[in-house]
């Protein structure tokens, strides 16, 4: 293995992927800016808007798909931590409004005023400070993870009890944020921005910002994603994933192994999270139900994974071919083709697109050598009649 | 001599009425309170009708002609001192006013008036008035209606509204309102607490001892009828949990996958009753109250079928990838759900409660309804069905060894994919019979299942999947927990605190109470 994390993470696939979404990264800006909008060539702001909310369902793919993919942990709750990163980003877009909210309360976010709140709850405090958002954007989903996985995998709870549980902690999160005294907007959510860092959230400029923030985001995860695999941790998540017990009888400390990508997942769900918000214009309690952490796992299974450019394509291709769906006329059978997809990818793809086309095309490379091989042998004399080389 | 007698009083019952009526011609609240309580001391044939025609609005006065009407309920105008139609009634017409005030004085009225009636229901709610009204003016007619009394529960009624009028009157005796503590306590609700924490600036002390030792009584036994309430909620509450849960337990037990399509199979037996009752109502309208007896077979029937198909058409292929499972069975829920959603409507469906089903009985302090009592019976009677398959049937033989330890059981020569398949119908079979109770107390409407699947979820991982007691246990002590933490929490939050004592609880026996235990289930 080379010494460099970064150099045996990056492989031929890698390195063409990253490179692939840095380009986007840069000329889908620009194509949005700076081409006038009567060119072929222009991307309007709606595609950026679409596209760049996309990027940020890849982003939580990924992290789901480190989990699952790499390590056998199945979380059907993975929207709660990008739910609770979007809220923190929700909550330091909510103090940038100040007095231009409908009731004009200086410090009060609307929905406070309204509920005839007189000062900011303590855990409102901070937030007009984009540093210390920043800071809970990451902190908060995980310590979640941490304290949730702590108990979870000291007592080695897996399989489809831990996918329960996590379903069963998301929910509980929704019915709290659901609650209208709970101070984080209730059941209207956070909504209504308008700054972000003095820079108008709906501007055009700032959408194809935050994109282009968002596909680096999307490539610092990859990387960290790739680091993590190709190390010889990655290697240690594998052999949790294919055999648990084995694995740990050979002396690996199983619960921290699966507590650190657990937590390093979640703070990553966070992130993406957090760019959704700005984008979307509003952070909601539904993000938090169950139905959307599952349909964030069948992503990760449509594209394929264990592979991780697989879960970024399976939730571009996953959610456009939604959009697709549920803006026209075929809206009512969106949850049949959905359902369906769940079903097709777990009977027919079990790889996933990804993970097909890898595993056909090494196994078109064997066929090839054992070919070559089989046609050397041929070739060759047979053993014994021939005069031996020189030693 | 009689007749002049008879006459006499009626005279003087018309000259009492005369003169209680002229003061509903001042136009006045406070003359027309008096008058109000002039009539009902007058008394007579025409007491109850104008007190109840100035209840409705349709007592008139004459401002000029200083005279009173009633307008009964046909139209016609009559003389309220005789009760004859009015031949030529003034043009000048108003409806005597009522206020609040005047509307508790036609209240207490209305209850001496009432009070020995030869009707018993109405003597029974007119002691309820007076214990309401605590009018002390009703004290003498009180203690006549009490002789002549002959019903029991009236006569408690008439002796509850004496000691509440006792303890209200300044001038009554202290060993009278000491008696009068005693009925309250005996009484012991609500409505006597309220009473015995608000008596009046001049009670006697030893009263005000007598009534806050009463009070103390009261509240302990109003403490434990509450207690016994949320119990009651609780089985309830955990019956319908049990019933929801337990073919996920039996599919989870055998198989090893979580049918994330439960709830869908829920739903289906919930539309079984819809579509029967429709059919019932369309063509044989007087079968109505049998029509859950034949939804009970159809639905387990159906959705039985369509659980056979999905393990044979989908889990099946997927053999030893539970959480493969678990992902499909969510997409064939989702199908399930839309297909039901386009088939019928996305809105509730009603489905009604047979007449056996209607109503509710009181036990003490406490309200029993009958479709809540059915549906406990119903659930114990299929879990006793279902122990009584698993322990003596040749099939339940089979699904407990395949749950135990299923290699060894197909080494024994049972034939693990058909004891699959039945499993999963028989899983999804319950779940159906679950869904014709739903629909009792539940809207019907495709969303369902999906309220029921994550309280399943949380029943089959605490109670474990060893065992069908573990699911009972389980189901009963979260429907328990979940209602007694209700009042102090709310029911949001006492679901969530719920959820999160799973989650803490499953620290210290991950596999739940009742576990298997041994080396081919740490699969």
């Amino acid at each position: 293995m080379s010494a460099f994390p970064l150099t045996r993470a990056l492989d031929r696939g890698a390195l063409i992927f990253v490179a692939l979404l840095a380009v986007i990264a840069i000329v889908v800006p620009i194509l949005n800016l700076f081409v006038p909008p009567s060119s072929p060539f222009h991307v309007s702001t709606y595609l950026v808007a679409l596209f760049g909310k996309y990027i940020c369902y890849a982003l939580l793919a990924l992290s789901i798909d480190l989990i699952w993919g790499y390590c056998g942990i199945l979380s059907l709750g993975h929207g709660a931590f990008f739910a609770l990163g979007g809220y923190a980003m929700g909550m330091y877009l909510m103090r940038q409004i100040g007095g231009r909210g409908v009731y004009a309360h200086p410090i009060l976010p609307d929905f406070m005023v309204f509920l005839n709140w007189t000062e900011l709850p303590f855990y409102w405090y901070g937030f007009q400070f984009f540093p210390y958002a920043l800071l809970m954007v990451v902190l908060v989903p995980g310590a979640l993870a941490f304290v949730f996985g702590w108990f979870a995998f000291r007592s080695r709870v897996t399989g489809v009890y831990l996918s329960i549980i996590t379903q069963a902690m998301t929910f509980a999160l929704m019915l709290a944020f659901f609650r209208n005294n709970f101070g984080f907007g209730g059941n209207n959510g956070l909504t209504d921005f308008k700054d972000i860092l003095g820079f108008n959230v709906q501007a055009q400029g700032t959408r194809a910002a935050l994109f282009a923030i968002s596909t680096v985001a999307l490539i610092v995860g990859f990387l960290i994603c790739r680091v993590i695999v190709t190390s010889k941790l990655g290697k240690v998540l594998i052999a949790i994933r294919d055999a648990e017990a084995r694995t740990r009888f050979l002396g690996y400390r199983v619960e921290s192994y699966k507590l650190f990508v657990f937590t390093l997942s979640a703070c990553m769900a966070g992130v993406a999270g957090a760019l959704y918000v700005p984008q979307v214009g509003i952070i909601n309690p539904s993000e938090f139900s169950p139905a959307n952490s599952i349909e964030a796992v069948i992503w990760v299974a449509v594209g394929g994974r264990g592979t991780l450019t697989g879960a970024v394509l399976g939730a571009v291709v996953v959610n456009y071919a939604k959009t697709y769906f549920t803006s026209g006329f075929l809206a009512p059978y969106w949850l049949f083709v959905l359902g369906g997809l769940f079903v097709a990818v777990t009977l027919f793809l079990p790889r996933g697109i990804v993970g097909t086309v890898e595993y056909l095309t090494a196994r078109r490379r064997e066929r090839a050598a054992a070919a070559a091989a089989n046609a050397a042998d041929n070739a060759a004399p047979p053993l014994g009649t021939a005069s031996r080389p020189a030693e | 001599m009689l007749w002049i007698m008879l006459f006499g009083v009626a005279g003087a019952h018309a000259q009492g009425i005369e003169s209680a009526l002229a003061g509903f011609t001042a136009d006045s609240f406070a003359d027309t309170d008096t008058a109000v309580a002039a009539v009902a001391k007058a008394g007579g044939p025409m007491a109850i009708p104008i007190i109840q025609a100035l209840q409705d609005g349709r007592l008139l006065f004459s401002a000029e002609q200083k005279r009173v009407y009633v307008r009964d309920r046909a139209g016609t105008v009559l003389d309220a001192a005789t009760g004859k139609p009015a031949a030529a009634p003034p043009g000048d017409l108003n409806p005597v006013r009522v206020n609040n005030r005047v509307r508790r004085a036609i209240d207490a009225a209305m209850g001496s008036l009432t009070l020995l009636s030869p009707d018993p229901a109405r003597r029974l709610d007119a002691a309820r008035a007076v214990f309401k009204s605590k009018d002390a003016n009703v004290l003498a007619t009180l203690v006549a209606a009490i002789q002549k009394e002959t019903v029991p529960a009236v006569r408690r009624a008439l002796v509850e509204a004496q000691a509440a009028v006792v303890l209200f009157k300044p001038d009554a005796s202290e060993a009278d309102k000491l008696e009068a503590v005693g009925v309250m306590r005996q009484r012991g609700d609500q409505d006597a607490l309220a009473l015995l924490s608000s008596l009046p600036e001049g009670t006697p002390d030893a009263v005000k001892r007598a009534a806050q030792d009463a009070i103390a009584t009261i509240q302990g036994q109003l403490a434990v009828w509450a207690a016994v309430q949320n119990a009651w909620y609780g089985l309830s509450l955990g019956s319908v949990l049990l019933l929801a849960a337990i073919g996920l337990a039996i599919t989870f037990g055998v198989m090893g996958v979580i049918n994330m399509a439960h709830g869908e199979m829920v739903m289906l037996g919930a539309y079984t009753t819809f579509v029967v009752q429709e059919l019932i109502r369309a063509h044989n309208p007087a079968l109505f109250d049998y029509s859950l007896l034949i939804a009970i077979p159809l639905a387990f029937l159906v959705a039985g079928l369509v659980g056979i198909l999905i393990e044979r058409g989908v889990i099946r292929f997927l053999y030893g990838r539970p959480l493969e499972t678990l992902l499909a069975t969510w997409g064939i829920s989702l199908i399930l759900q839309q297909a039901v959603r386009t088939g019928f409507g996305p809105t509730n469906k009603d489905v009604g409660n047979p007449s056996w089903m209607s109503g509710s009985f009181e036990v003490g302090y406490i309200t029993i309804t009958y479709n809540r009592l059915w549906i406990i019976v119903f659930t114990l009677l299929i879990f006793v069905l279902l122990l009584a398959l698993l322990r003596f049937t040749h099939l339940g033989l089979e699904m407990r060894a395949v749950t135990q330890n299923r290699a060894m059981a197909a080494s024994m020569g049972i034939r693990t994919a058909r004891i699959d398949a039945l499993t999963f119908g028989l899983g999804s079979g319950i779940a159906g019979l679950a869904g014709v109770a739903l629909s009792q107390i539940d809207n019907v409407s495709p969303n369902l299942g999906q309220g029921y699947i994550i309280d399943s979820f949380m029943v089959v991982v605490f109670g474990g999947v060893g065992n069908l007691w573990g699911t009972l246990v389980g189901a009963f002590t979260l429907g328990i927990a979940n209602k007694f933490l209700e009042p102090y929490a709310g029911a949001v939050l006492a679901k969530i605190a719920i959820l999160v004592l799973i989650i803490l609880f499953i620290q210290k026996r991950p596999r739940g109470l009742f576990a298997l235990k041994g080396r081919a289930v740490e699969a």
